[in-house]
């Protein structure tokens, strides 16, 4: 496997060709915000967070999602610009106003990947009207839940359970910001036929969207350690923690 | 050097965000001696004076009452300052805003889901008129700091009031700015 | 099959025509206004009048000036007759001998028609689009043998490259170049895939082309195929187009029959196999990775490139994409030469392109015209300008992906980077043409309820981006917008532009981007003056974890 040198934030790091800016970064400690991208699982490009600047031969910067772009030979990559920061930021505040994301009585509150992204990007308020929809929230398996409200559309349940428990329970119908995650034939979730409640989507889910049932305010917490575990066991034959 | 002149205006909120202004225990008199209170459901005052230095408004904004009063705040005060989620994001407050309108949500409330007799309370000129949809303070008027949290710790509350009192931009970081 | 046995067709096909024929548009926008019943009554005042000896009713495709349909043109003599009624077919019939009609005449030898210049659509109005015999009879297939018995596959990538054709589908990537790439990649299972999911409002080139001359789209793709080495090929049309469905399927099975598609065409060692595969509504479909999703039984929405789909396209393999009017004119350019093709158009931007002029304008209809052509010659001249003597106030090309023309700049010649220049695209071909009285707020907040409801929901830029643009040209078109509205939509249109996963997405701020450039007054008119709005959060909380 060959080895490529890029500068990443004019810091010079060396990579496996076969790596992505995002894996070649956090090898070298360089944070680069991310939401649907879930270690393990194919990556999807959706978020747009980890967009960074990569300079090309003009002399200007292309923006490339890093969770998706691999590196190459003397690249130039910068993960932080202002621009960037203005772009995240953004995004960040447009997924907050898109449904109905309520802290402060979210059974993720304090444990959620979509808040601390908030914080991170110094969100202090939300530019853009609250969409408000009217979502739904499925009570119907016995141990787990999902509330639309919650729900960011990052698919990582789509593909943990299609790529890793092999159910393919979870899709996503419709389309815009009308897209739901659905269970098998958009029925109740209690009423799946394919699921096999391994709760690997609750595992996976960056907010309070899934959640074990009788969860109360903070109370979830999403365990990755256990994701992380069968992960590393299955792709590099690790079985100890 | 002339005292500060502070106030605090409670709107559509739990008052939570007040509790937790009292929670700044024996800050509150070093406040008194930096900044006069000159309105606050804390104090005995009737009407918004003018001439305000720096307001905290707790509470989103859901009925016309609220609304009036955001205005006379906003052209009565130098900084206005969002404080807590329900002002900064609407919170829970606006929880009622997927529901629909006004008319739905109080159908929903006094019709649908009573055990006693259902009835619509309507009391001109003593129940304010709820507004169709509950908005944060910045959807109405230009706010100058935000101080999320639900409720904001005193220690975030003071941090922000030391800044203000030092007549410093006031600079939240990190989990300081957290909602929830 | 060989070259002989087309020409016997031909020949017989040409033999068998009567002296004049009375061609009927078949096309949907002709159909849709009774032709169908236009055309049974021409043929019964055939027979009535005793002439089925002479006259030759027939179905053609587009006869290009859909706003006056339906439309029936009599060969060899030229007349064309618009607006034609049911009733007035038997004096139409009756004008061969002699008689009167009281039909509305078209100008056949007006701008509309002598400033076209067709290649794509040379037999669009002229074959008859369910019978491969009419195709054969105007050469058609006859480039498909050159290619497989004079050419090798990398003289006919050559000659694309020559001819500078560029794709139609609206970014204008150079065709030769994209063949050259999925010829180059491995031998092995490759794939040509034509997009026919075309989706702009106001756009109907590609429904026309396949409406009218099916066959020329097939022959397009397996010279495509023969020259980057596939055998399987899909044509992927939007589902509301039921007719060029059905006459795809025809053309398809007949091909077939005559061993011109399938095994071993022309008795070569070349094989090539088309299926339809039908589009569900999606927009979003029409970008390449969504729609080779789609083909492949999934989800339509794009994914990242690279890989790009002549690296890794339809299941992991090769995948030659191009548009509708792009194959159109590989026959053309394999029958008379690349050098020919090369002499058309502009330094850039050679041949041909079809627009389809709608809107605010006097003839709207199918034209085809050089590039280089200015926009004012063609709204003004061939379109006839804006009805009733209103002013042009700007042209609209590229659908929601492009821009406003404004009239300041309709010199400006059609080619793709023109085009760019002035914040439009040349897109897949949608013209609209607009008047003075239209609001280009209007238009702008129109074109962003299009692509709202069309995002695929993806990317939280376009999903979420796209909806708060929208309620933002809402507010500001009811005049309940402020100046941080506006600040906040031209953000909006930074972000989404340049963050958005796939095309659809980086050009939906395209219509208001270019109306805010030349229309900004009319943003800023309709702007609340008298309360002094919210401005942006003056807060200095920018402070990172």
């Amino acid at each position: 496997m060959a080895v490529r040198t890029l500068q990443i934030n004019d810091t010079l790091v060396s990579a496996r060709e076969d790596q992505t800016i995002l894996e070649a970064a956090r090898d070298h400690g360089i944070k680069i915000p991310t939401l649907c991208h879930l270690e393990g699982l194919t990556d999807v490009g959706a978020c747009r967070l980890c967009l960074v600047e990569v300079a090309t031969v003009g002399g200007g910067a292309k923006l490339l999602p890093s969770c998706v772009s691999h590196v190459a030979e003397d690249m130039i990559v910068h993960t932080d610009t202002p621009r960037l920061g203005e772009y995240r930021r953004m995004i960040v505040e447009l997924v907050m106003a898109e449904r109905n994301h309520v802290c402060s009585v979210c059974v993720a509150n304090n444990h959620c990947e979509l808040q601390d992204m908030a914080v991170a990007m110094g969100v202090d308020h939300i530019r853009y009207d609250y969409l408000s929809p009217s979502c739904s929230v499925d009570l119907s398996h016995e141990r787990y839940g999902i509330d639309h409200n919650r729900c960011i559309l990052c698919t990582r349940c789509v593909r943990v359970c299609d790529e890793v428990e092999g159910a393919h329970t979870w899709d996503v119908a419709g389309r815009g910001t009308r897209s739901r995650v659905i269970t098998d034939m958009n029925q109740p979730w209690g009423s799946s036929d394919t699921c096999t409640s391994c709760g690997k989507c609750v595992m996976a889910c960056p907010t309070g969207a899934l959640f074990l049932q009788g969860s109360s305010v903070s109370e979830m917490e999403h365990d990755r350690g256990t994701l992380a575990f069968l992960l590393n066991a299955r792709e590099k034959k690790q079985w100890l923690v | 050097m002339a005292r500060l002149r502070f106030a605090t205006v409670w709107l559509g909120g739990c008052s939570g965000c007040h509790m937790s202004f009292l929670d700044l225990d024996e800050f509150l008199i070093e406040l008194a001696e930096r900044a006069e209170i000159v309105y606050s459901p804390i104090i005995d005052t009737k009407e918004y004076p003018d001439g305000v230095d720096v307001v905290l408004v707790e509470g989103a904004i859901a009925n016309e009452e609220n609304l009036a009063m955001i205005r006379k705040v906003r052209d009565r005060s130098r900084m206005l300052v969002a404080h807590g989620d329900c002002a900064v994001t609407g919170n829970v407050t606006a929880l009622r805003n997927p529901l629909g309108r006004a008319a739905t949500v109080l159908e929903r409330s006094y019709l649908e889901d009573v055990d006693g007799v259902p009835g619509i309370p309507s009391e001109p000129g003593i129940v304010p008129v709820l507004l169709d949809r509950v908005m944060p303070i910045h959807a109405v008027v230009p706010v100058d700091v935000f101080i999320p949290g639900c409720p904001p710790s005193a220690a975030k509350i003071r941090e922000a009031i030391e800044q203000l009192l030092d007549g410093r931009q006031v600079q939240l970081s990190g989990r300081d700015l957290k909602f929830g | 099959m060989e070259l002989t046995d087309l020409h016997a067709i031909a020949d017989a096909e040409r033999a068998g025509r009567r002296p004049i024929q009375v061609r009927v548009c078949s096309a949907e926008g002709c159909l849709s206004s009774n032709s169908r019943a236009v055309r049974q009554r021409l043929e019964d005042a055939t027979v009535r009048a005793g002439l089925e000896d002479r006259v030759q009713v027939c179905e053609v495709g587009c006869l290009r000036l859909c706003s006056e349909g339906p439309l029936v043109r009599v060969e060899p003599e030229g007349s064309l007759y618009q607006q034609v009624t049911p009733e007035q077919a038997d004096s139409i019939i009756g004008t061969l001998t002699g008689g009167t009609t009281d039909a509305r005449r078209g100008d056949p030898g007006g701008a509309f028609f002598a400033r076209q210049h067709s290649i794509v659509l040379e037999n669009c109005g002229v074959v008859e689009p369910e019978r491969i015999e009419s195709y054969l009879a105007a050469g058609g297939y006859q480039p498909l043998h050159h290619s497989l018995r004079e050419m090798s596959p990398s003289e006919v990538v050559d000659s694309i490259t020559r001819s500078g054709l560029r794709g139609r589908g609206g970014a204008g990537y150079p065709t030769g170049l994209k063949w050259a790439t999925v010829a180059k990649m491995p031998p092995g299972q490759k794939f040509v895939v034509c997009n026919a999911d075309e989706g702009d409002p106001g756009a109907f080139m590609d429904r026309s082309v396949l409406e009218s001359d099916p066959h020329r789209v097939l022959e397009g793709m397996a010279i495509a195929a023969y020259a980057v080495g596939a055998d399987r090929g899909y044509i992927y049309v939007r589902g509301e187009y039921k007719l060029a469905i059905r006459r795809l399927g025809i053309a398809i099975r007949q091909a077939r029959a005559l061993g011109l598609l399938g095994s071993g065409i022309f008795d070569s060692p070349f094989n090539f196999r088309i299926d339809l595969r039908i589009g569900a509504g999606a927009f979003v479909c029409g970008e390449e990775t969504a729609l080779m999703a789609s083909i492949q039984g999934q989800r339509g929405i794009p994914c990242p490139r690279p890989p790009y789909p002549a690296q890794a396209g339809l299941w992991g393999h090769p995948t030659l994409l191009n548009n509708v009017e792009t194959f159109a004119n590989v026959p053309a350019i394999i029958r008379d030469g690349d050098a020919w093709f090369a002499r058309l158009g502009t330094e850039g931007s050679k041949g041909t392109k079809v627009f389809a002029l709608a809107g605010n304008v006097r003839h709207s209809g199918l034209v085809e015209v050089p590039m280089g052509m200015t926009v004012r010659e063609i709204v003004e001249e061939i379109g006839g300008g804006a009805p009733d003597g209103r002013a042009i106030k700007a042209v609209q090309t590229g659908g929601p992906s492009g821009g406003c023309i404004p009239a300041e700049h309709l010199d400006t010649p059609i080619d793709y980077e023109s085009l760019i220049r002035l914040g439009s695209i040349m897109g897949s071909g949608g013209m609209v043409v607009m008047d003075e009285n239209v609001n280009m707020v209007g238009v702008a907040r129109y074109f962003m309820e299009f692509c709202k409801d069309e995002s695929c929901g993806k990317c939280i830029p376009c999903r979420a981006g796209t909806v708060q643009m929208h309620r933002l040209l809402e507010r500001i078109g009811a005049g309940e917008g402020n100046r941080a509205d506006l600040a906040r939509l031209e953000g909006l249109c930074d972000v989404v532009k340049h963050t958005s996963l796939c095309g659809l997405g980086q050009a939906a701020p395209n219509p208001v981007l270019s109306t805010l450039r030349f229309f900004r007054h009319e943003y800023e008119s309709r702007l609340r003056g008298d309360s002094p709005a919210p401005e942006e959060s003056r807060s200095v909380n920018a402070a990172r974890a």
